[in-house]
């Protein structure tokens, strides 16, 4: 246990059992030491701690978590962490797998950040589908208060923690940070224009912190073991293990608890079996919907957020979704721009109009109605809501798979065309 | 005129205590309701207001934004299927054509019998097990094989 937990320490204890791990079980396995650690250290040191460990936001961003940490002002008010558990992203499903499993890892986690920070108030927001993961956190969130874990002053030491669990009602912008404190506040879901950051002005205009999951279990490891062997974890730079996940049309689909820096080739062929019978791998998004397709020619790629920044695209979630031979590539276009449009929040009109009007043009072309300037405005799409054109990273991200569609895969779009238009051209 | 139950009002007032602005529970307070009633009506709305401190438009604002609110009353079971990227890839389509054809019934509709509601949602975070649809808030997976008499079987199971 212990050799695995060095290894893979945000899932072996999970791994060991059936069910969820419970806090005598989490407490066997080294749980809340980390907390004990930091509780003995001063906010500088805790976030000095996860700073030489390199940890990075594992929502998708990749944001490095100390940093973010460090921009909260050191002034005696009010302040709030939060997880983000808005698992939305299509394509991944990561996060479920901790919430669902070792909740005091999350809990014991967030008691750290709130450490760092000075918050005394943290909440878990957690998206509405994941009745399972609300049952665990909720009744860890009450066995950790009872075990003094979380409440007024842990453990002795002055430092005093309050956790509640906000469960969601379903929209997928609500994981864009800003937009998830409009709907902890009690209204519509709608990102806020950056600066001010949230670390200054968050949760109802208090300094916030608001960290993904898997990122947030990082941290008990840190503390308990240290920079150095997290670090050490990693293939890459970039510290630790992380999360990966395979969907589509593998052998085996799942999620795996793998060192920084796994190159897809191994994750896909050695973890998920490989593609099934007769299929072969033509493209992969790496990290989520919002990400640029990477080709079979990329496989090597060790899955980090440099590495995979630099070949065009994006780590994200770090769940691939898999593109086979067999599967129409408009048609998974058009999948994932029309739940771009329809979970726009409808602030921003090129997101609100831009996005209906490209699931609209890939439908037409996945029909075979497809005319040859289509192409040319769907290349004027990913330009019209580019980074900067629009409110948040929303519409910039659904361009993200068309964009790299259009680089990697043009000769589909060119034989989608409805042949009358073809021999107009010609 | 009394719009909520005193129950609904307690197990609200349960949830304004968790945040240091009382309008910060409106979504609680709406999926409170729906709880006890299926769906949120326009009193209901006026209720959840007047217990916040907020204004029903500012509640209907909250209510109509998101997903998984109903502001029609739906069927006793609502069948979500999601509709999201990898479970296109597995064979979504053909899952939620065999649900139409067995319920009798289009997305966004409600069999005559009132007992299912069937809506696409977005991904459900099963991705390695899809497709994937949420009856009521049991997640079904695996479904990629799921035939006539199979789902038939299954939705038995919600009377």
């Amino acid at each position: 246990m212990s050799d695995a937990l060095n290894q893979r320490p945000l899932t072996a204890r999970l791994l060991a059992t059936d069910g969820v791990v419970t806090l005598d079980r989490y407490r066997e396995a080294g749980g809340y030491e980390g907390l004990r650690a930091a509780l003995a250290m001063s906010p500088e040191a805790i976030i000095a701690s996860v700073r030489e460990a390199g940890l990075r936001g594992r929502g998708g961003g990749g944001f490095p978590t100390a940093v973010k940490w460090s921009l909260v002002p050191d002034t005696p008010v009010q302040k709030y962490v939060i997880a983000n558990g808005d698992e939305m992203e299509p394509g991944t499903f990561k996060d479920r797998l901790l919430l669902e499993r070792d909740p005091h890892q999350l809990i014991e986690g967030m008691a750290i950040a709130a450490r760092a920070i000075g918050a005394s108030v943290g909440y878990v927001f957690l998206r509405a589908e994941y009745f399972e993961a609300a049952r665990q956190v909720s009744a860890a969130i009450a066995d950790a208060q009872a075990a003094g874990w979380l409440g007024d002053d842990l453990q002795g030491s002055g430092f005093s923690f309050h956790l509640h669990l906000h469960t969601s009602a379903g929209r997928y912008i609500c994981g864009e940070e800003t937009a998830l404190i409009s709907s902890l506040e009690g209204g519509r879901a709608i990102p806020r224009a950056k600066p001010p950051f949230p670390a200054v002005a968050g949760l109802f205009g208090k300094p916030t912190v608001v960290n993904n999951i898997e990122t947030l279990c990082n941290v008990p490891h840190i503390l308990r073991l240290g920079a150095d062997w997290y670090r050490g974890l990693s293939r890459t730079d970039e510290g630790g293990t992380k999360l990966y996940g395979v969907s589509g049309k593998v052998r085996r689909p799942g999620c795996w608890e793998l060192p920084m820096g796994t190159t897809a080739r191994e994750i896909i062929e050695t973890h998920a079996g490989g593609m099934r019978d007769g299929l072969k791998l033509r493209g992969f998004l790496p990290g989520g919907a919002s990400t640029d397709f990477l080709t079979d020619a990329q496989l090597d790629l060790p899955m980090d957020y440099t590495h995979i920044a630099k070949s065009g695209s994006r780590l994200g979630t770090g769940t691939m979704i898999l593109l086979d031979d067999r599967t129409s590539l408009l048609g998974m276009l058009r999948n994932l721009e029309t739940f771009f449009a329809r979970e726009s929040c409808g602030w921003c009109t090129p997101c609100r109009d831009g996005l209906p009007w490209t699931a609209k043009l890939l439908g037409e072309l996945e029909a075979g109605r497809g005319r040859p300037e289509d192409l040319e405005l769907l290349a004027r799409q990913t330009r019209l809501l580019a980074p900067g054109r629009t409110f948040c990273a929303h519409a910039p991200g659904a361009m993200e798979p068309l964009q790299s569609a259009l680089k990697h895969f043009r000769e589909d779009f060119e034989r989608a065309l409805a042949p009358a238009a073809i021999g107009e051209a010609a | 005129m009394k719009m909520l139950t005193e129950e609904e009002n307690r197990e609200i007032d349960r949830e304004r205590a968790h945040y240091e602005q009382p309008r910060a529970a409106t979504i609680e307070a709406l999926k409170i309701v729906q709880k006890h009633r299926g769906w949120v009506s326009d009193d209901a709305v006026a209720g959840i207001a007047a217990r916040l401190g907020s204004s029903p438009a500012a509640v209907d604002a909250v209510a109509t934004f998101y997903n998984l609110i109903y502001r029609r009353p739906v069927g006793r079971h609502v069948v979500h299927v999601c509709d999201s990227v990898s479970c296109w890839v597995m064979g979504q389509t053909k899952l939620s054509d065999l649900l139409k054809a067995r319920l009798g019934i289009d997305y966004g509709q409600t069999t005559p019998d009132g007992r299912f509601t069937l809506l696409p949602i977005c991904c459900l975070g099963t991705c390695d097990r899809a497709p994937a649809m949420l009856i009521g808030e049991d997640t079904h997976r695996d479904l990629e094989t799921l035939d006539a008499a199979a789902l038939d079987a299954l939705l038995e199971r919600y009377p």
